[in-house]
C-alpha cells in the first residue's frame, strides 16, 4: 500500500516537473519544419503555369517558386505534395502538410478551417473557355447546357445556381480537356488565369474566353490552425514578394501577362 | 416544413454541425438529385446484369465452339479488369469513337453520356460475375433431371428455362447477393465521369461548405440503409424461393 502510494506520489512529481519544463519550450512547425530539414508543400500539379509538371514528372510553376522561396528563407530542402482542389485543405488539417499554395480563392468559410495570411498573394476571377463556334456573349446563354467544371471549385454551384448551367464536374484538368474535345461539355468553367495560359496553346486555336469575367477573387496561402508564428512569417514574405515584384517577375517568367492584382500590390508596398 | 429545416441552420450555428443539405434548398434539391440517380443507376444495373447472368450463362453451356469462347472472352476481359479503368476507357476511348449528333445549339455531342456509359459498364462488370454464379447454380442441378426433361420433350431452351434456371436460382442466390451489394456500392465510381450520384454531390456539397466529416457519415448511413433495403429484399426472395428438402 505505502509503496504503490509513494510510487504514484513521485510519478505525479516527475509528470508535474515535465509538464512545466515542456511549456515554454513549445515546438510550433517551423521548429518542426527545422528539425525534419524538408518544408512540405501542397501544390497544384495540373494547372499550367501555377503548378504543373514537367516531362521529367517535376512539379513546377509560379507557385512551386514561391514555396522554394519559403524554403531558403529557413534554410531547408523542399517536398511538393500535389493536391486538388477538393482536398487540399485537409491535407493542411491532417498535417501531411506544413504550407498550402494551391491557387485557392479565399473565402470566409475556408478562413475557420484553415490559416490563410494576409495580405493575398494573387487573385483570379471565374471565366469559361468555349470553342468560338458557339458565340456565347453572356453568362445566361449558358443554361440549360452541359458545362465542364473541376471538383470542389466554388463557383460550380454559383454557374448552376445564378446561370441554370449543368455542371459536369471532373477531378483534374486533364479529364476536362478530354470531355471538351469529345464534345461532352459546351465550356469549362475555371480561373481566368488558367485559361489565359492554356488559350495560348495551338492546340486551343479554335477557343475563346468571351464572357466578361467575374467575382475576381483573391487567392489565399494557409498554414494550419493556430500556428501563429509560420502564419505572421508568411504573412512578411507575401508582403517582400509583392514589394520586391516576385510576383510579377514570376509572371514574366512563366509567360502570363502581368495581372492587375500583382501590379496593384507591387504600388502599394513599394 | 421550412422551419424545420431552418432548425438545421441554428443547429449549425449552436453545434458547428453542419448539414447544408437540409436547409439549404440548392444544395437539398442536388442532394435528392443524387440520392434518386443513385437510385436509377443501381436498378438500371442490377436489372442489366441480371439479364446478362441468365443470358450469358445460358450461352455458355451453348453447343456452337464459337459462343463459347466469345462469351469466355468476355468474362475474362471484364472480370480482370477493375471497373473504374472500364467507366473511363468507355467514357473517354469508346465514345470518342463513336459517331456524334447535334447539340440543338451548333455543336456535336457524343451520342451516348455520363449515365449510359455507366451503366452499360457497370452492367456489364456485374453481368460477367452474374454469369460464373449462375454457372455454380446450374452445375449443382443433377444431370438426371436434365435427362428426364429431354426424355419428356423438352428443347433446350424450354429445359434452361422450365427447370434448369428454376433450381439453379435457388443454389447460385446467397452468391447473387453478394454480387448485387457490391454492384449498388460500385456505383459510386461513376462520379469519376461525372455522373451526378450521390457521391459526386456530397462531393460538391463539402467542396463548397469544408464539412467534410457531417457528409462522409450522411453518405455511410444513406448507403448502409440503401445496401439494407436491397439485402432485405433479397433474404425474403430466397425464403420465399426456398423448397423444402431441396438444396442446403
Amino acid at each position: 500500500m505505502f509503496t504503490t502510494m509513494t510510487k504514484r506520489m513521485a510519478m505525479a512529481a516527475a509528470m508535474g516537473a515535465l509538464a512545466l519544463t515542456a511549456l515554454p519550450a513549445q515546438a510550433d512547425v517551423i521548429d518542426d519544419i527545422k528539425a525534419r530539414g524538408t518544408l512540405r508543400v501542397a501544390v497544384k500539379a495540373d494547372y499550367k503555369p501555377y503548378g504543373f509538371r514537367d516531362t521529367s514528372g517535376a512539379i513546377i510553376g509560379i507557385e512551386p517558386d514561391l514555396a522554394q522561396d519559403v524554403a531558403d528563407k529557413l534554410g531547408v530542402s523542399i517536398e511538393f505534395i500535389p493536391v486538388v482542389s477538393s482536398n487540399r485543405m485537409q491535407f493542411l488539417q491532417q498535417g501531411k502538410v506544413d504550407l498550402l499554395i494551391a491557387t485557392m480563392t479565399d473565402k470566409p468559410d475556408r478562413r475557420k478551417v484553415v490559416f490563410i495570411a494576409d495580405p493575398n498573394y494573387y487573385s483570379s476571377g471565374t471565366n469559361i473557355m468555349t470553342p468560338k463556334s458557339f458565340g456565347f456573349t453572356a453568362w445566361e446563354d449558358l443554361r440549360g447546357k452541359p458545362v465542364c467544371g473541376i471538383q470542389g471549385a466554388f463557383y460550380n454551384k454559383k454557374t448552376g445556381r445564378e446561370f441554370g448551367a449543368k455542371i459536369v464536374a471532373f477531378k483534374g484538368t486533364a479529364e476536362v480537356y478530354a470531355a471538351m474535345k469529345a464534345g461532352n461539355c459546351v465550356a469549362f468553367v475555371y480561373d481566368d488565369s488558367s485559361h489565359v495560359a492554356t488559350l495560348e496553346q495551338d492546340e486551343w486555336a479554335d477557343y475563346e474566353m468571351p464572357l466578361p469575367t467575374i467575382d475576381d477573387a483573391p487567392w489565399g496561402l494557409a498554414v494550419a490552425l493556430g500556428e501563429d508564428r509560420f502564419h505572421d512569417m508568411m504573412g512578411e514574405m507575401i508582403i517582400g514578394w509583392h514589394k520586391s515584384g516576385r510576383i510579377l517577375e514570376l509572371e514574366t517568367k512563366w509567360g502570363v501577362a502581368n495581372t492587375p492584382f500583382a501590379q496593384d500590390m507591387h504600388d502599394k508596398y513599394k | 416544413m421550412e422551419a424545420f429545416f431552418e432548425w438545421f441552420r441554428v443547429f449549425y450555428d449552436e453545434t458547428g454541425i453542419n448539414l447544408p443539405f437540409l436547409y439549404d434548398s440548392y444544395d437539398r434539391d442536388r442532394m435528392i438529385a443524387g440520392f434518386f440517380m443513385t437510385i436509377k443507376l443501381s436498378l438500371v444495373c442490377l436489372f442489366f446484369s441480371i439479364i446478362i447472368g441468365i443470358i450469358g450463362a445460358w450461352l455458355q453451356n451453348s453447343p456452337l465452339k464459337w459462343t463459347r469462347r466469345i462469351m469466355n472472352g468476355y468474362i475474362q476481359l471484364f472480370r480482370n479488369t477493375p471497373p473504374l479503368v472500364q467507366l473511363y476507357f468507355f467514357y473517354f476511348a469508346i465514345s470518342s469513337l463513336l459517331p456524334t449528333v447535334s447539340n440543338g445549339y451548333g455543336g456535336q455531342q457524343p451520342i451516348l453520356g455520363g449515365f449510359a456509359w455507366a451503366a452499360i459498364s457497370l452492367s456489364f462488370f456485374a453481368g460477367a460475375f452474374n454469369v460464373e454464379i449462375f454457372r455454380s447454380g446450374i452445375e449443382a442441378v443433377p444431370n438426371s433431371t436434365i435427362e428426364a426433361a429431354e426424355a419428356l420433350g423438352f428443347s433446350r431452351l424450354t429445359i434452361y428455362l422450365h427447370v434448369t434456371l428454376p433450381l439453379a436460382i435457388r443454389v447460385a442466390l446467397p452468391a447473387l447477393n453478394n454480387n448485387l451489394v457490391n454492384l449498388v456500392k460500385t456505383t459510386t465510381l461513376a462520379y469519376a465521369i461525372a455522373v451526378p450520384e450521390m457521391l459526386y454531390e456530397a462531393n460538391q456539397i463539402w467542396s463548397d461548405n469544408v464539412n467534410v466529416t457531417e457528409m462522409m457519415i450522411f453518405l455511410l448511413i444513406t448507403y448502409f440503409a440503401l445496401v439494407g433495403v436491397l439485402v432485405w429484399g433479397m433474404n425474403r426472395w430466397e425464403r420465399s424461393l426456398k423448397i423444402p428438402g431441396f438444396g442446403a
